[in-house]
């Protein structure tokens, strides 16, 4: 017998205070890990910001244009054809020359002054009579972008000393500014076009597009081989070496730097295969090899956290294991397996490595219209604009990243919702 | 009459021997009680007739078992008609997390019992009311089964397990989980089912044992120890672990 100096309940009672201290100090480590973590998220976040949101609005200047016949170098013919030929720069030029006239006579001045406003302005000029034939002969006045200097002047980016601007071009501002006619509006372009190399035209849309055109892709590849292989795997494949080689395999395939399905796809969908380059359909199809372990793992899981009692229920009233798998197991496992596919799906759209691999980190103007259009990725936008040398290229990175983040979030935040709603408790 | 026959049948799960050369006939129309210790396989014997075992990867059996003659283990056997034929209450109850309707109607449903829904529901309710679950659950037929009680959850999968017309149920304790009222229930019940079934119930209640079956086979470590008429088997034990375990002396 051990000699006891005090009775159990007196032992306990005196380490009771040290389990508590123990466990205060456990909830501050909790706490004080939260916080810092909290505290570079708000950092990230409110830096990103800051910077992105100057995207938001644009420099634009008003603009008396006249659409003369001879400035435009139009004939009789009114078809698309001619007006979308026509001469919308000498247009502009002219209606700056209206608000300048001191500048028209010396070829350099002509210059510096068509600097002020964008390369787009003519463009979107030209849009404008496409729309509205009616329009030509007559005069108007239009809201055309400025010149992403400009702009980035405007927004205080730029000091006036910087020595971007001459003299002369600052005075010109001031004119224009005191004329009311320099304003800051919704960056409309931004959301609604794709890439260009002027910041001030260039927008996200065609980005989104390709991502979303990779991501349809990458879903319907990798959902359904991904439920099915995972099935397979759990209900009828038998216990052995190969399957347990397979299982080793895919979750090694689930840490593989991505990169390297980049290479593969490269050798194998571009090389082997001969698919287009750049096109979505090829971009969706390597990241559905890097997501298909994380279906699989997901889906492995939810069927095996299915209590076995209702697959027994099912099987002991003479339900065949296809059956009791189709009837109960897969359906009460689908809100696991679709949080799961969410999640890689989010991982997908912020992967940029495989895509730059596959040509996918093309100039793209046009908007990708489908699967083998060539087209880049949110990803690889925000590395193109983050690599040009263009300071006004810096506000859009950021606006970028802020939209990939907004979809990152909404992604998650339905994988957490789906998780919620359907959550069952047996 | 004899419906089942086990003829030397060996259970392994893996390496451990759970059941040594049972030999035990179950009769038509009658309740047949599966006693004894618990790890003496009794619900590894239940699982046997209708092969749940084959389910878990680590367990072998050998030996004979035939349904109307017919060997079950026989590689032809088309498992879902067996599984049909026998039907399963399980110990704990596990309805499928549906509605009360949709559960009862599941295994008609999967076997094409009902050539409308008039007939399902036919189907439904008269099985619900063999079940003695009809009155409680009739207005609620579809609210969620996982919303019952316990004893109303078991019933309701005797009512699942009846709605497909087996001809022998098997219960592994069936009562295990509920309250002495439910137990009454669900042994009138069982009283009235041997009518059209054959009955084998896995019990850990002697009490229960022997009001409801007509025979009783105990078991003891793996071993067919005794097996019987339950009135002589619980009065005039053969064998001396059957009697220190009915006395209460062994488990
Ligand atoms: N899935 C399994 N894998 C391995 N061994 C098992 C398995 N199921 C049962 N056994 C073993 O087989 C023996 C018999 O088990 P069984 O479940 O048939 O006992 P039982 O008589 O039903 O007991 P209880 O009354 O506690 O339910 C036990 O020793 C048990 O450990
Ligand atoms: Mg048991």
């Amino acid at each position: 017998m051990i000699d006891r100096q005090s009775s159990p309940s007196e032992t306990i009672l005196a380490s009771l205070p040290r389990r508590r201290r123990a466990e205060a100090r456990f909830r501050i480590y909790g706490i004080a890990a939260i916080g810092i973590a909290l505290a570079f998220l708000i950092l990230l976040i409110s830096a990103i910001g800051t910077q992105g949101i100057g995207a938001i609005s644009q420099t634009e200047i008003a603009l008396d244009v006249t659409l003369d016949e001879s400035v435009l170098g139009l004939s009789d013919a009114r078809d698309r054809e001619t007006l979308s030929k026509a001469n919308y720069r000498a247009v502009i030029r002219a209606a700056l020359g209206d608000v300048f006239p001191e500048a028209v006579s010396a070829r350099r001045d002509r210059r510096a002054l068509m600097k002020l406003v964008s390369v787009g302005a003519g463009f979107e000029l030209r849009n404008l009579v496409l729309e509205d034939p009616g329009l030509v002969g007559g005069t108007m006045r239009v809201w055309v972008p400025a010149d992403d200097e400009v702009d980035m002047l405007m927004k205080g980016a730029t000091a006036r000393d910087s020595g971007r601007f001459s003299d002369k071009q600052l005075g010109w501002l001031d004119q224009l500014e005191e004329e009311g006619r320099i304003r800051s509006a919704f960056n409309w372009r931004f959301f609604t076009s794709g890439d260009s190399r002027e910041p001030e035209l260039a927008g996200i849309l065609g980005a989104i597009a390709g991502s979303f055109f990779a991501l349809i892709t990458c879903l319907v590849l990798s959902f359904p081989l991904g439920v099915m292989t995972a099935i397979y795997l759990e209900e009828f494949a038998p216990r052995n070496r190969w399957t347990d080689l397979i299982e080793i395999n895919i979750n090694n395939l689930a840490a593989v730097p991505s990169i390297v399905f980049g290479l593969l796809g490269l050798a194998i969908f571009l090389g082997f295969m001969g698919l287009t380059r750049s096109a979505p359909l090829v971009g969706g199809m390597v990241l559905a090899l890097m997501t298909l372990p994380t279906v699989i793992i997901a889906t492995r899981a939810s069927l095996r956290a299915v209590p076995p009692s209702i697959r027994e229920a099912a099987i002991g009233l003479g339900a065949s294991r296809m059956q009791a798998m189709l009837h109960h197991t897969l359906p009460l496992a689908m809100p696991g397996i679709m949080t799961g596919t969410i999640i890689g799906m989010a991982q997908a759209l912020g992967e940029s490595a495989p895509l730059i691999m596959i040509g996918m980190v093309a100039f793209i103007v046009d908007m990708p219209q489908g699967l083998l259009d060539p087209a880049s990725a949110l990803p690889v936008q925000i590395y193109i604009w983050a690599d040009s040398p263009e300071r006004a290229f810096a506000e859009k990175t950021a606006a970028a990243i802020i939209v990939l983040l907004a979809f990152l979030i909404i992604m998650n935040l339905t994988a957490v919702i789906l998780r919620r709603r359907f959550e069952r408790r047996w | 009459m004899t419906k089942l026959t086990a003829r030397n049948v060996n259970v392994f799960y893996g390496d451990a021997h759970a059941l040594k050369q049972v030999n035990l006939d179950i009769r038509q129309n009658e309740v047949t009680a599966l006693i004894g210790p618990s790890g003496c396989g009794k619900s590894t014997f239940l699982r046997c007739l209708n092969r749940m075992n084959d389910l878990i990867e680590a367990c072998r059996v050998e030996g004979n078992i035939c349904l109307d003659g017919e060997d079950i283990y026989d590689p032809a056997v088309d498992l879902v008609y067996l599984r049909a034929r026998i039907g399963m209450v399980f110990q704990k109850p596990n309805p499928f997390p549906k509605s009360v309707y949709d559960n009862v109607a599941y295994g008609p449903k999967i076997h094409g019992l009902a050539s409308s829904r008039a007939e399902m529901d036919d189907i439904v309710t008269s099985s619900l009311e063999r079940a003695g679950l009809f009155e409680e659950v009739k207005d609620r037929l579809g609210a969620p089964a996982t919303g019952l009680s316990g004893g109303q959850q078991q019933r309701l999968c005797i009512a699942r397990a009846i709605a497909v017309c087996p001809e022998i149920i098997l219960m592994d304790e069936p009562c295990s989980a509920l309250d002495p009222i439910a137990t009454a229930r669900i042994e009138a019940l069982i009283d009235e089912l041997k009518q059209n079934f054959t009955i084998v119930i896995v019990t850990h209640s002697m009490q229960q044992a022997a009001r409801v079956s007509q025979r009783t086979a105990f078991f003891h470590l793996g071993d067919l120890v005794e097996v019987g008429d339950t009135d002589t088997v619980f009065t005039k034990p053969v064998d001396p672990r059957t009697e220190s375990y009915i006395s209460g002396h062994i488990g």
